[in-house]
């Protein structure tokens, strides 16, 4: 049931994003270029997607546990670090230079423009890995110093 | 900007809430798809990875079930090149997992969960977004 849940939940994802708009990168540059002819469509995807869970994770918060698992994998650190400012900042870079996103990318693997989607997919999973085993390195370098 | 676009946003908005409301209910996971997508690329993959692989084949299939569901063919006009679709990708896999999240994880889910981190992310990407915008085109 696991799985099939979240197929489900990444197959409805799939379809909001693509029937917002927001698989389409025009939409994404026509919200981010500011000085130009400005298109909010994506300010009323986020804040209908923040709205509707917003809601709907209070009310499933209500449960002692989710469904399929003992219990739920929520976040639970409210540090301001460094990290999440530098990375979130390097994300938006990248984002605002192709209007691509991961989650976007992904469901465009099977359209028109899949084979760029696929390069910016392998690219996207490099960045990943690249970023996971430079900390790691890092990390060992100041265990070994201190 | 017609009303048309407003309605098909603020639609496609909701589903992306139910779709994140579900996954919570179900397995208790935020749809964080940075995150979803990391935890795959490992080494020491387990049967508890599996939903993982599940939620990114339903975001792969979403283009087939739209037009099933009778949607025209979406627009998905990627005009940049090769070599910036590569630089883009890198900065977007290597900024999302040393800021632990993208648009999903912490647009969506963080904010709609009032995460101090979260909110604080969402501002910064969308200032150095709107910067790289402005610089770029």
């Amino acid at each position: 049931m696991k799985e099939i849940s979240a197929f489900f939940a990444g197959l409805l994802f799939s379809l909001g994003l693509i029937f917002s708009g927001m698989t389409n990168p025009e939409n994404i540059f026509g919200f981010l270029d500011i000085t130009g002819n400005w298109n909010p469509s994506l300010a009323f995807v986020l804040l209908s997607a923040v709205i509707v869970t917003g809601i709907g994770y209070r009310l499933v918060w209500k449960r002692s546990a989710p469904m399929y698992e003992v219990s739920f994998s929520v976040p639970t650190s409210r540090v301001l670090d460094k990290r999440l400012i530098i990375g979130s900042a390097i994300f938006g870079v990248g984002w605002g230079l192709v209007g691509l996103c991961p989650g976007p990318a992904l469901a465009s693997v099977f359209t028109i423009n899949g084979v760029k989607a696929l390069v910016f997919i392998a690219a996207m999973a490099g960045g990943i890995l690249l970023q996971r085993n430079l900390s790691s390195l890092i990390e060992r370098k100041t265990a070994s110093i201190t | 900007m017609n009303t048309e676009i407003i309605y098909a946003a603020s639609l496609g908005g909701a589903l992306i809430g139910l779709s994140a409301v579900f996954l919570m209910l179900t397995l208790g996971r935020i749809s964080g798809i940075s995150g979803i997508t990391s935890g795959l690329l490992s080494l020491s993959l387990t049967k508890n990875d599996l939903w993982r692989g599940a939620f990114l084949i339903g975001l792969l299939l979403g283009p087939m079930a739209y037009l099933a569901l009778g949607g025209k063919p979406p627009e998905v006009n990627i005009e940049s090149n090769f070599a910036y679709l590569v630089v883009g990708g890198l900065l977007v896999g290597f900024g999302a997992s040393m800021g632990s999240g993208c648009t999903s994880g912490h647009g969506v889910c963080g904010i709609a969960r009032i995460s101090p981190r979260s909110l604080v992310a969402t501002a910064v990407f969308l200032t150095t977004a709107i910067i790289t915008v402005f610089l770029s085109r």
